[in-house]
C-alpha cells in the first residue's frame, strides 16, 4: 500500500526525466569529444585532454539546463565543420571559396557577427519603443545570430592558425582582438540566458549597449591597427592554462558588465518613477525587484568566475612567472576588482541593502572592471603585456 | 550587565562596517601600488618625484607597498576580522545546519510571505505519504513532528550556502597566512635585528660580505641568478630595496645549453635550458630540461626559465683606426669584459647572434639584419661614447652598407654611420679610401699630381701647383675633420660674404677632383684597370664613400671594429624560489572557489506543511522561506503547491 501510493506520486529523477533530444544531444557532445580525442589527442598534453574531458559533460550539462544552447550549438558545430571541411588544407581557401570569403572565413564571420551585433542593438531599441512583440522576437534571433557567427568565426580561426603552421596554431583567445570577440559572445550568451529564462526583452537595448561598444573597439582595432592578425604565440602563453584562464575571467567580466547595464536601467527606472510614472520605462521595462535579483544574480555569477579565473591566473603564474602573486598590475587590478565586488556582496548579502546606491556600485564595478581589463594593458606596464594597444 | 571589554572588541573586529572598510583599504593601497611603479632603482624616482616627494614616499613605503609594515597592518587585520566573524558565525550555522525548526508555530508560519494554506478529503496516511514523496523529489530532508495540534513537516535544503560562507572565509585566512609565508617578513626582521644588511655595490660574487648573504635555512624567497652555457652556480640573489642580498643554494646548477627556438617568421617560440643539478647527496647529477611554463622543482627549490642574455661571447675584431695612420690590426675581444686598444679600454656590453626586425616597408614580415655588438670605448679620462655595430652590410636602396650607430648618451638613440660595402661587400675598399685622406704622405702625393695634372696646373708654375695642392690637402683635411660642414665654415671666415657661393662651388669641385684621384688610386691597387671607363658600381660607390665621409666626423671615435667572426656563449637567466606558503594558498584556493559556487549556488531553503484535523478533512499549511534567489524560490513553491493541491483532492 505505502509504496504503491509513495510510487503515485514519484516524480522521475533528473536523468530518468530528460528527453529524447537530451540523450541525442548527449550523445553527439560525447562522440564529437571522442572524435576530438581520437584524431588529436596526440598534440595534447595531459591537462588539456582533461579540459577536454571535463568540458563535455559541461556542455552536455548547460545544454540540458537550457534547451536552446543544444541547437545553438549543434549549429554552430555544424557550419563550423563545413568552414573548416572547404578550407581543406589550404589556407589561401579563404580568399576564394565564396563560403570563406564572404561567410565563415574567421574575419568575414567577425565582420558579420560585428554588423548583426549592431543590427540586434537597434532593433531592441526599436523594441524597446514599438513595444512590439515581433520586434523583440527578431531582436533576440539577431542576437542569436550574432553569436553563432561569433563562435563559427572563433572556432574557424582555431583552424586557421593551424593551417598557418603546425607550432603557429593555438586556441584564440591570446590576443585583444580574441579576447573583445570571446567578451562579446559571453556577454551575449549570459544575457540571452536571463532573457529567455525571465522574459526581460526590454533589457536587450541596455546590455546589447556593451556588446556594440566592444564591436566598436574591435572594428578601430581591426582597421585603424591592423590587429586582425592569426599571431604566433609568445613562450610564455603557449600553455593549457590559457584555455581556462581566460574564458574563465571573460564570464566574469561578461557578467559585470551585464550587472553594470541592469544597474543602470534599474537607476534609469527608479529615478523616473516619480517623475514620469506612465512613462515607457516603466511601462516597458522589468519590475525593480526583479531587475534588483538579476543585478545580484549576475554578480554572483561574475564574481564566482572570476574567483575561480584569478586563482587559475596565479596557479598558472606559479608556473611561469616563479611565484603564484607577483603584484603585477594586471593581478593587482584583478584583486582590486574582486575586492570591489567582495564588498557589494557583503554589502548585499549580510547588510541586505539594494535599490539604487547598489544599483550605482554595480556601475561604477563596471568601471573598475574595465580598467583592469583594459586600462592596465593602456597606461601600466607589467608582466600581462599580451593585449598592448 | 555589562558587556565585557573583550565580548566589544569582537565585536568591532567581527563588525561588517569594519570587514568592508579593511577591503576598500587594501583596494585603494592595491591602487597606490600600481600607479607608482615598485621596486624600480631609487635612482629612478628621484628623477620622478624630485627629492623632496622621493624621500616623503619612501618614508611611506610606497616603493614597495606590498611588503610595507603598513600594508601588511591591514592584511594583518583583514585576517583576525576575518577569523573573528567566523568564529562568532560558526556555532550559529553549525546549529542552523542540523536545525528543522519543527517547533514553528502556525502563527508564525502565516506570516511568511510563502505560505499557502488548503484542505484535502484525504485521509491522514495518504497525505502524509504524498507529502513526503514531493518533498523528496524536490530535494529536501524533512523532519515530522506529531503532537496534539496535527502533524509538522519541517523541511529543508541547501546547507551549502552556509557550508559555503565557512569554507569561503577559512579560505581567506588559509591563503593570507600562506601568502604571509612566502613574504620577505623573515628578510625585514634580519634587518630591523641588524642580522641582514643590503648590499648595493656591484662586486664579484665571492666578495659579498657574510651580513648580505643568505643561508640555505632561508624558507622562502625569490632570486634570480644569469649562468653562462658551460658554467654552474650554487648561488643566487635577492632584490631587495635598492640592493640585492646574495642567496646560497644546497646544490649546484650546471647550465649545458640554452637554445632559443623560432617561428619560420622569427619571433621566438621558446627559450629552454639543460640543466644538470649537481649535489652530494645525489647518486648521480639530474639531468633537465627546463623551458617557459615548465620549471623543475627539486628539494623544494622550483628553477624558472626566466631570461638569457649573453654569457661571455668571444669575438674576433679587426680594428680600424679612423684617426692617424695605423694599419687594421686583429682583436679577440670577450663580451662584459674590458679589453684595452691603445689608450681606451673596450666594453663590449652586449652581442647579438641575430636581430629580427620588423620589414621596414610595413608588411607583415620580419627581416634578420644578423649579428651585431654592443660597446664602449672609455676615454682615460672615464667618458665614454657607445656603439652598435652590426657584423654583416644591410641593404638600402639596393645597396649594401655596413652599419654603426653611436651615441654619447644613454638616453639619447643611436646615430648610424653607413659605410658602403664594396663588391666582396667587404668594408675593405672604403677604409683604404678613408685611410688614405688620413695619411699625409700618400695624400700629398696625390694632391701635386692632381694639381700637376689639370688643365690649368700644366700650363702654371710649380710653386703655384704646389700652393693649389697644399690648398687641396687643407680642404681634404677640412671635409675629413668636418665634413662639408667645416668647409663651408672655413669659407666663411676667409671669403667675403658675397663670394660664398662661387667660393663655395669651386672648393667643391676642387676637393673632388682630389677625391676621385684619392678613389681612383685606391681602384689602382686593388688593380683595377684604369684605362676602362669606370663600372656602374664604382662610380655609385665612390659618390656612397663620399657621402659617408661627410659624415665620418659625427660618428665620434678613434677605431672602428668589425666582427669578423664570433663564438656565441649564451647565459641562460634562472629564477629560482621556494615557497612552503603555497602548500597552504593551493588548498586554500579550492576552499574558496568550493565556498563561492556553494554560498551562491546552493541557497538554503525552508518548507513547513501544518496539518490539522478538521471535522471536513484536513487543513494543511503549506509555508516556505528562502535566503536569497526569491524569484527562483517563488517559482518552486508555486510548483509544489500545485502539486500537493492536485494530489490532495481525491478523485
Amino acid at each position: 500500500m505505502d509504496n504503491s501510493l509513495q510510487s503515485n506520486y514519484q516524480q522521475p529523477s533528473y536523468f530518468e526525466s530528460r528527453s529524447a533530444y537530451d540523450w541525442v544531444w548527449a550523445l553527439l557532445v560525447i562522440s564529437g569529444a571522442g572524435y576530438v580525442f581520437a584524431n588529436y589527442h596526440v598534440l595534447m598534453d595531459a591537462y588539456e585532454i582533461g579540459i577536454l574531458a571535463i568540458s563535455a559533460p559541461l556542455l552536455i550539462w548547460l545544454g540540458w539546463r537550457w534547451a536552446t544552447l543544444q541547437f545553438f550549438s549543434l549549429s554552430v558545430a555544424a557550419l563550423s565543420i563545413l568552414a573548416i571541411s572547404s578550407y581543406g588544407g589550404d589556407l589561401s581557401r579563404g580568399e576564394s571559396a565564396f563560403l570563406l570569403k564572404y561567410l565563415f572565413a574567421s574575419q568575414s564571420a567577425i565582420m558579420w557577427m560585428s554588423a548583426l551585433y549592431v543590427m540586434a542593438t537597434a532593433t531592441y531599441f526599436g523594441l524597446l519603443f514599438s513595444g512590439r512583440e515581433f520586434v523583440g522576437k527578431v531582436a533576440s534571433s539577431l542576437t542569436w545570430c550574432a553569436t553563432a557567427m561569433g563562435v563559427i568565426g572563433l572556432m574557424v580561426r582555431w583552424r586557421e592558425s593551424y593551417l598557418m603552421g603546425a607550432d603557429i596554431g593555438h586556441i584564440p583567445v591570446s590576443n585583444l582582438y580574441e579576447v573583445f570577440i570571446l567578451f562579446s559572445i559571453i556577454t551575449a550568451l549570459l544575457y540571452l540566458h536571463y532573457e529567455q529564462h525571465y522574459k526581460t526583452r526590454s533589457l536587450g537595448a541596455f546590455v546589447l549597449l556593451v556588446i556594440s561598444a566592444a564591436i566598436g573597439f574591435l572594428l578601430w582595432y581591426t582597421f585603424d591597427r591592423h590587429a586582425d592578425g592569426i599571431q604566433p604565440l609568445v613562450p610564455a602563453l603557449n600553455s593549457y592554462w590559457m584555455k581556462i584562464h581566460v574564458p574563465a575571467n571573460f564570464v566574469g567580466y561578461g557578467s559585470f558588465s551585464l550587472a553594470a547595464m541592469i544597474g543602470l536601467v534599474y537607476v534609469l527606472k527608479s529615478s523616473f518613477q516619480t517623475v514620469r510614472p506612465q512613462g515607457l520605462l516603466q511601462s516597458r521595462l522589468p519590475d525593480l525587484a526583479l531587475l534588483d535579483d538579476l543585478m545580484y544574480k549576475a554578480i554572483a555569477l561574475g564574481f564566482a568566475f572570476f574567483t575561480l579565473a584569478t586563482i587559475l591566473g596565479a596557479l598558472w603564474a606559479a608556473e611561469a612567472w616563479g611565484g603564484y602573486w607577483s603584484w603585477d598590475p594586471k593581478e593587482t587590478w584583478a584583486l582590486i576588482v574582486w575586492l570591489n565586488y567582495a564588498a557589494w556582496l557583503h554589502m548585499r548579502l549580510t547588510k541586505g541593502c539594494s535599490g539604487k546606491p547598489m544599483a550605482w556600485w554595480a556601475i561604477v564595478g563596471f568601471f573598475v572592471t574595465l580598467f583592469a581589463f583594459l586600462g592596465v594593458n593602456m597606461f601600466l606596464s607589467g608582466l600581462h603585456s599580451y593585449g598592448e594597444l | 550587565m555589562q558587556p565585557s571589554t573583550l565580548s566589544i572588541l569582537l565585536r568591532f573586529l567581527g563588525s561588517m562596517n569594519l570587514a568592508i572598510t579593511l577591503l576598500v583599504a587594501i583596494a585603494v593601497a592595491a591602487v597606490i601600488g600600481t600607479v607608482v611603479q615598485q621596486n624600480q632603482p631609487y635612482p629612478d624616482y628621484v628623477l620622478k618625484f624630485g627629492p623632496f616627494w622621493f624621500e616623503v614616499f619612501k618614508g611611506l613605503d610606497l616603493f614597495n607597498v606590498y611588503s610595507s609594515s603598513w600594508f601588511l597592518c591591514i592584511l594583518g587585520f583583514l585576517v583576525l576580522s576575518t577569523s573573528v566573524c567566523v568564529y562568532r558565525n560558526l556555532p550559529g550555522i553549525l546549529r542552523d545546519v542540523n536545525d528543522y525548526r519543527e517547533h514553528s508555530q502556525r502563527n508564525a508560519l502565516l506570516r511568511l510571505p510563502h505560505h499557502h494554506d488548503f484542505e484535502s478529503n484525504l485521509d491522514q496516511q495518504h497525505i502524509l505519504t504524498m507529502i513526503a514523496a514531493i518533498l523528496k523529489n524536490h530535494g529536501y530532508r524533512f523532519r515530522q513532528k506529531a503532537d496534539q495540534n496535527g502533524v509538522l513537516f519541517a523541511a529543508k535544503k541547501g546547507n551549502g550556502s552556509r557550508l559555503g560562507y565557512i569554507f569561503s572565509h577559512v579560505a581567506i585566512i588559509v591563503i593570507c597566512i600562506g601568502g604571509l609565508m612566502d613574504g620577505n617578513l623573515p628578510l625585514k626582521i634580519g634587518e630591523m635585528r641588524g642580522n641582514i644588511a643590503v648590499e648595493t655595490r656591484r662586486i664579484p660574487a665571492s666578495d659579498i660580505p657574510a651580513i648580505s648573504t643568505l643561508s640555505t635555512d632561508n624558507a622562502s624567497f625569490r632570486a634570480n641568478i644569469d649562468i653562462a652555457e658551460g658554467s654552474a652556480a650554487d648561488l643566487a640573489f635577492i632584490d631587495y630595496k635598492d640592493g640585492y642580498l646574495l642567496q646560497k643554494l644546497p646544490f649546484t646548477i650546471q647550465v649545458n645549453d640554452f637554445r632559443i627556438e623560432h617561428y619560420p617568421s622569427g619571433q621566438p617560440k621558446s627559450f629552454e635550458s639543460d640543466l644538470t643539478i649537481l649535489d652530494a647527496e645525489l647518486p648521480q647529477p639530474v639531468q633537465h630540461t627546463i623551458s617557459v611554463n615548465h620549471p623543475l622543482t627539486y628539494k623544494g627549490y622550483t628553477i624558472y626559465q626566466n631570461s638569457f642574455g649573453d654569457g661571455g661571447s668571444k669575438l674576433a675584431l679587426k680594428v680600424w683606426p679612423l684617426s692617424g695612420s695605423h694599419t687594421p690590426a686583429a682583436l679577440q675581444a670577450t663580451v662584459k669584459q674590458f679589453t684595452q686598444i691603445g689608450d681606451q679600454q673596450l666594453e663590449i656590453s652586449d652581442f647579438r647572434p641575430f636581430n629580427v626586425n620588423p620589414d621596414p616597408s610595413g608588411a607583415k614580415q620580419f627581416v634578420n639584419l644578423g649579428p651585431s655588438f654592443q660597446y664602449k670605448l672609455r676615454r682615460p679620462e672615464g667618458t665614454a661614447n657607445e656603439y652598435l655595430t652590426y657584423m654583416q652590410p644591410i641593404l638600402q636602396e639596393g645597396r649594401w652598407f655596413y652599419l654603426s650607430g653611436m651615441r654619447s648618451k644613454v638616453s639619447e638613440p643611436f646615430i648610424y654611420w653607413f659605410m658602403p660595402a664594396d663588391q666582396e661587400k667587404r668594408l675593405d675598399r672604403f677604409m683604404a679610401l678613408y685611410q688614405t685622406l688620413l695619411n699625409p704622405q700618400a695624400l700629398a702625393a696625390i694632391a701635386q699630381q692632381t694639381a700637376d695634372s689639370s688643365d690649368s696646373g700644366r700650363q702654371s708654375q710649380p710653386k703655384d701647383r704646389e700652393a693649389v695642392a697644399q690648398f687641396m690637402l687643407k680642404l681634404a683635411n677640412q671635409f675629413v675633420t668636418g665634413g662639408y660642414d667645416a668647409i663651408t665654415a672655413g669659407i666663411e671666415q676667409t671669403v667675403a660674404a658675397d663670394k660664398h657661393q662661387e667660393a663655395g662651388q669651386v672648393y667643391v669641385a676642387v676637393l673632388q677632383r682630389l677625391l676621385k684621384n684619392v678613389y681612383l688610386q685606391v681602384l689602382q691597387d686593388e688593380g683595377i684597370d684604369l684605362n676602362q671607363p669606370l663600372a656602374e658600381f664604382d662610380s655609385q660607390f665612390m659618390l656612397d664613400a663620399i657621402a659617408a665621409i661627410n659624415l665620418a666626423h659625427v660618428y665620434d671615435a678613434v677605431v672602428f671594429l668589425e666582427m669578423q667572426s664570433f663564438q656565441h656563449i649564451e647565459a641562460t637567466g634562472l629564477q629560482i624560489t621556494r615557497s612552503p606558503g603555497k602548500w597552504l594558498v593551493f588548498p586554500g584556493c579550492l576552499l574558496l572557489v568550493l565556498g563561492v559556487f556553494c554560498m551562491f549556488y546552493l541557497p538554503q531553503r525552508r518548507l513547513w506543511l501544518l496539518l490539522e484535523s478538521r471535522e471536513t478533512g484536513t487543513s494543511i499549511l503549506l509555508a516556505g522561506s528562502a535566503q536569497r534567489n526569491r524569484y527562483d524560490f517563488d517559482k518552486e513553491f508555486a510548483l509544489i503547491k500545485q502539486q500537493l493541491t492536485q494530489h490532495s483532492t481525491s478523485a
